[in-house]
């Protein structure tokens, strides 16, 4: 690096989240004039480092400094006031106004008082030209433009607040082919312009042709900064690989139920944009992974099983019949007996002011019920059961579920399904943001539940997890399978690379990778 | 407040302050209030004939928010509540004039024809997701055109059954009049339902988080749509009783009961937003709503004056406990 | 270039709440005795300019996505008031005429103030404070009465160059002087951008409880210009809690058939206004044919039946399931 002072810098920068560490000692140098990627797995800290230095969320401790002097930054406002601004994964347009208006809201011209709507469409216009998107009419309504044109305007926006640091984070997600290249080529001349740029992705051939420096992150910590170009794809790999921790896994039998009758099958399953012909098999005492980089369509197959998605094409099986489950009602009936573990379990899993009591008897209480009133004697015995089973901590049944600890919470997720006694459990990410002991006592569940009979869908942003807890893991890209991983072949290089989408060593299992 | 401490106090309280919510011993500690105030006024206020009338004249307002009180724990609102009170008593009336058949029919024509406005507001609310203060708006407007095109905008001039006026007005165990005790039962009814049934659980569960009860495989709508007939049958057995108390319906009866009922549940500590209140509040919301009209018709404060200081003491009430949380 | 298209688009609610309002009032003065002359026009006019101008109201609080149940009622009180203040020489007139709207303002400021800063529900916050207004307007005329000064009111109901109602100038200016420079203000944008997607207007900076108060405040005020011309036309003040509701309720159905979303962000109040005129003539052409007028109500709360479930086609096109309960 250069004697100068660079143009930002973050030093020694922690962020905890109750009791993980998303952030631990930090350290990143932004130079201007170059495009800066940022690397690493899911939850290894890169967006928890964007948001700090956007302004959204505030570092427990360490300093920032912006031309060698240092700053803070009290909203996102303060942060595009000094000169940065960030394209955030979930967009921040306001559906029912124009392409025009989005783009100078935070400061549209002013004539008289009044909005200047000549001056805001020429900013406008000149914005979307600069973006590469001169085809969006100004005009239009954000909410009737396709995710990639919206992603084109998002971009248009932030360079109309004339940023000094643009960060990009996935910011090429939705977008096609030709605007990632059109997009490049912008942020090539804004790079010329003596900006700096922070680029993540998760698409190594993307980092490959724009940036000029890398930082890999990992468990909240920047482990390597190089040169683009120095490292090969798979030396890359190696550092986002690589964990001080490992989890006790429970032994997997050795040939996992392979003889055991299917219990779900999915046959080209379908839906919008976001499922791509997905064929699988779970059978029962088996535990099936899903991989692949978050947002690839694992989220939207479950909730497809789970009877939440309309206009769904394909077909799902129960012990080899078709069925159609139209809503979660239908799907934990007695013939189906499905139960899922949702993705937030603030908002999906749990009524958070009512008691541990009422959220554990929530799912089952057609079970409990006689005549629709609730038998509170076996309510109060099958709580008992799922207490000691999962080794829920409470202070009591009586208080609110939202009292208690994250992985408390998550048991009482658990629970709640497993008082009916489901026949195949999905799992959406069950173990974020909850602690170490806890997890393992999950995994531990997952296999006896298995072992007992039941067919276990398991997706999970922790590859640790899927490794130790799978006898087939299933790796989603774009909404489609791209790899069947079995036994031994799950490993945490196998995982990575089939979920960048690059070939490793072992070759691709063409499931449905046809589209 | 965070749900942390909130646990984690609650958890060394005694039960039955840990049960009682405060919002809800502040409306009983108003009541106390009211009647101290009311004492002042005039002597006859606590002699027990006094507040026996005021018990059962609140029993009316008590029957028409147990309804409102199911709809609000939903996070939902019912406005059809003035034409299901009128429409009640009015189709009550005249389904007496049809003969021994009618009279013996009355009430339950009546209650009928309320669950009719409930089971359209339920479907507009569950299964069209139209929001409810709009699709209640538009159901009452609709109830109300149906009334006056019935009456041809006159006072009916059907009188009540003798049935509706002994449970207006009659007295079954000595001391204690009919409304009354009909009230206990209903309030019974719905403290049973929602603190034993599948039922009253899921409402709760719907009101504090709808997608999580979904997601629990309840179905929801079915749930909505039930608690909203449930409220226009409740508000129109509410018009029978009270045109069993005046003899005959009116065409504006209903109009003084919407305002109320809201207030009296919200007032006895059910949050607006659903998912959190007893049915102890809503009786002593009611009570408090009554005794008030009351003193302020015993301190002869003139319509215009009640309906100021109801507005301002339910906003003042909102204000203190009824917020919605600070930031998103 | 094809800008008009999007103009078209932008405006469809209002045109389609346009189409509607010309074929029905071509139906009625056909059909009506007198025929289409001013005479028919001004009496027409000066019954939807009323209905319009609470419309108006209702659009910008819906804008916001809330919704103000109490529009009727400070209509109500602001007609009392001015038959109390707005009598006398042409400067206490004048005088009587701004504390008016001053009242409607306040009234509006409440409003907003309590939804945004108190953090209540707009639904249960209108429904009180609409209790209060009604009550000072009760308060303020016991029974019907009081006067007006008649000059004005006949200036302002009768019509200009004997053939343009006043009623509908002063309309005009009122969308020219209030609604075009708030909707294009950045106040304005932030009440639509807070409608429309709470988080993402946070996201970008917008000054979103400032945008909403204007809103709500703008509101009464409206509010108050109906009012003040609801003496114009009866010359007298009346705390009639029916009709207050009725405007309240009417106010909303006119929005609707005004292409005004009421899950907010979207729609103007042009269009309301076109809504409300619409739905006046509704009444009128029952009267044209001749129906019992008694039928006017129940068609009404059929027409604002039908209008509010229209909304829910959208609802098919979900298709996950969850979006239903966000």
């Amino acid at each position: 690096m250069d004697g100068a002072a660079p143009l930002f810098r973050m030093e020694g920068i922690s962020k905890r989240y109750g009791g993980v560490r998303a952030l631990e000692k930090a350290e990143l140098t932004v130079e201007a004039g170059s495009i800066h990627a940022i690397l690493g797995e899911n939850g290894a800290g890169k967006s928890t480092l964007i948001k700090v230095m956007a302004g959204v969320v505030a570092p427990d401790e360490g300093r920032m400094m912006l031309d060698g002097r240092e700053v803070t930054f009290a909203s996102p406002g303060a942060a595009n006031k000094a000169g940065i601004v960030c394209i955030f994964q979930e967009l921040s347009l306001i559906p029912e106004l124009s392409v025009a208006d989005n783009i100078v809201i935070s400061d549209p011209p002013k004539r008289f008082g009044m909005i200047d709507r000549k001056a805001q469409r020429r900013i406008a216009e000149d914005a979307l030209a600069r973006a590469g998107a001169a085809d969006i009419h100004p005009l239009a309504l954000v909410k009737d433009l396709p995710l990639s044109r919206r992603q084109m305007v998002e971009i248009a926006k932030a360079l109309a607040r004339k940023p000094r640091i643009l960060i990009l984070d996935e910011a090429t997600s939705a977008l096609t082919a030709a605007d990632v290249s059109k997009i490049f080529a912008v942020l090539k001349r804004l790079r010329s312009e003596g900006l700096a740029l922070l680029y993540i992705s998760h698409r190594m051939n993307e980092i490959a042709e724009l940036a000029d420096h890398c930082t890999v992150f990992r468990n909240g910590r920047n482990v390597a900064s190089y040169k683009a170009g120095s490292k090969s794809d798979n030396e890359v790999v190696e550092l986002m690989i690589g964990r001080e921790y490992s989890h006790i896994f429970p032994p997997k039998p050795p040939a996992a139920a392979a003889n055991a009758a299917p219990r779900l099958e999915a046959r080209k399953l379908s839906w919008a944009d976001r499922l791509d012909n997905i064929s699988l098999t779970v059978r029962a005492g088996e535990v099936v992974g899903l991989g692949g980089l978050d947002g690839q369509g694992q989220r939207e197959l479950l909730l497809a099983f789970f009877g939440v998605l309309r206009g769904l094409s394909g077909e799902v099986l129960i012990d080899g019949k078709p069925v159609t489950i139209t809503s979660p009602a239908a799907a934990r009936e007695d013939g189906i007996g499905m139960a899922l573990i949702p993705e937030d379990r603030k908002t999906e899993g749990l009524m958070l002011p009512m008691t541990v009591r009422e959220n554990l008897s929530f799912a089952a209480l057609d079970r409990l019920s006689k005549g629709g009133i609730i038998d509170r004697a076996t309510e109060q015995r099958l709580i008992d059961d799922m207490v000691g089973l999962l080794a829920i901590k409470t202070a009591g049944l009586d208080i609110p579920v939202g009292a208690l600890s994250g992985g408390n919470q998550q048991k009482v997720v658990i629970a709640k399904w497993l008082m009916r006694q489901p026949r195949i459990i999905l799992l959406n990410d069950p173990t974020r943001g909850i602690d170490v002991g806890t997890k393992q006592e999950i995994y531990q569940l997952m296999r006896k539940l298995a072992d007992a009979g039941a067919a276990i869908l398991f997706y999970s942003t922790d590859y640790d997890e899927l490794i130790g807890c799978c006898d087939r893991v299933l790796v989603l890209y774009d909404g489609a399978v791209k790899r069947e991983l079995v036994g031994a072949e799950i490993t945490e290089r196998a995982l990575i690379s089939s979920a960048l989408n690059i070939h490793g060593e072992e070759s691709p299992v063409g499931l449905g990778a046809e589209a | 407040m965070s749900e942390t401490t909130l646990g984690g106090i609650a958890g060394r309280m005694p039960k039955f302050i840990r049960r009682a919510d405060p919002a809800v011993l502040t409306a009983f500690a108003c009541i106390v209030v009211l009647l101290l105030v009311g004492s002042l006024y005039s002597r006859s206020f606590l002699s027990p004939e006094y507040l026996l009338q005021q018990l059962k004249v609140a029993s009316f307002l008590g029957v028409i928010a147990t309804g409102m009180m199911l709809v609000i724990l939903l996070g939902q609102i019912d406005l059809s509540v003035p034409w299901s009170v009128a429409a009640g008593a009015m189709m009550a009336c005249a389904a007496a004039a049809y003969g021994p058949a009618g009279v013996v029919l009355a009430i339950p024509f009546g209650i009928f024809c309320g669950v009719l406005i409930g089971v359209v507001n339920g479907i507009g609310v569950a299964y069209l997701r139209i929001p409810s203060m709009i699709i209640t708006l538009a159901t009452n407007a609709v109830a109300q055109g149906l009334m006056v095109v019935y009456t041809g905008g006159f006072s009916p001039q059907d009188s009540a059954t003798g049935a509706m006026r002994y449970l207006a007005t009659g007295f079954t165990i000595p001391g204690v009049p009919n409304a009354v005790i009909i009230w206990a039962l209903i309030g019974a009814a719905m403290v049973f339902v929602l603190t034993r049934s599948g039922f009253g659980r899921a409402v709760y569960g719907i009101g504090n988080r709808e997608r999580a009860a979904y997601l629990s495989g309840i179905d929801t709508r079915r749930v909505v749509m039930i608690a909203f007939a449930v409220s226009g049958g409740l508000s129109a057995f509410g018009g029978v009783l009270l045109a069993g108390y005046a003899s005959k319906a009116a065409q504006s009866m209903g109009d003084a009961y919407l305002l109320p009922s809201i207030a009296a549940v919200v007032l006895g500590g059910t949050s607006i937003l659903g998912g959190r209140g007893s049915y102890l509040g809503t009786v002593a919301g009611v009570i408090l709503i009554t005794l008030l009209q009351s003193i302020l018709s015993v301190m002869q404060m003139p319509e215009a004056g009640r309906q100021i200081i109801y507005g301002v003491v339910i906003v003042a009430m909102l204000l203190l406990y009824g917020r919605a949380p600070a930031s998103r | 270039m094809k800008d008009w298209r999007y103009w078209l688009a932008e405006q469809r609610g209002t045109l389609l709440a346009l189409g509607i309002f010309i074929v029905m009032f071509v139906i009625y003065t056909s059909n009506h005795p007198a025929g289409f002359t001013a005479n028919v026009v001004q009496t027409a006019a000066n019954k939807g300019v009323l209905l319009a101008f609470v419309a108006m109201a209702q659009t910008l609080v819906v804008i916001t996505s809330g919704i103000d149940l109490s529009v009727g009622m400070i209509f109500l009180l602001t007609n009392c008031l001015a038959s109390w203040l707005v009598v006398g020489t042409p400067m206490q007139t004048t005088l009587g005429v701004i504390a008016v709207l001053a009242a409607g303002l306040l009234c509006g400021a409440i409003n907003g103030a309590i939804v945004i800063y108190g953090r209540l529900q707009p639904i249960v916050a209108t429904i009180a404070t609409g209790a209060v207004y009604y009550g000072v307007g009760l308060l303020l005329r016991p029974f019907p009465g009081g006067s007006v000064n008649e000059d004005l009111a006949d200036a302002m109901t009768g019509r200009f160059f004997d053939l343009v109602p006043a009623s509908l100038v002063v309309l005009l200016a009122v969308v020219l002087l209030i609604w075009v420079p708030f909707s294009r203000s950045v106040l304005g944008r932030a009440a639509y951008a807070a409608g429309s997607s709470e988080t993402a207007a946070y996201m970008s900076g917008v000054p979103i409880r400032r945008g909403k108060f204007a809103a709500y405040t703008l509101a009464g005020l409206l509010a108050a210009i109906g009012g003040l011309f609801l003496t114009f036309f009866t010359y007298t003040g009346e705390a009639a809690y029916a009709s207050g509701n009725a405007y309240t309720l009417f106010s909303i159905a006119a929005v609707v058939l005004g292409g005004v979303s009421l899950f907010g962000g979207k729609g103007s109040a042009i269009g309301a206004i076109f809504g409300a005129l619409a739905f006046r003539t509704i009444g009128d052409l029952l009267f044209v044919f001749d129906f019992d007028p008694l039928w006017q109500p129940l068609f009404q709360g059929v027409i604002l039946l039908v209008a509010v479930s229209l909304g829910a086609f959208a609802l098919f096109r979900v298709r996950n399931r969850l979006e239903w309960f966000l």
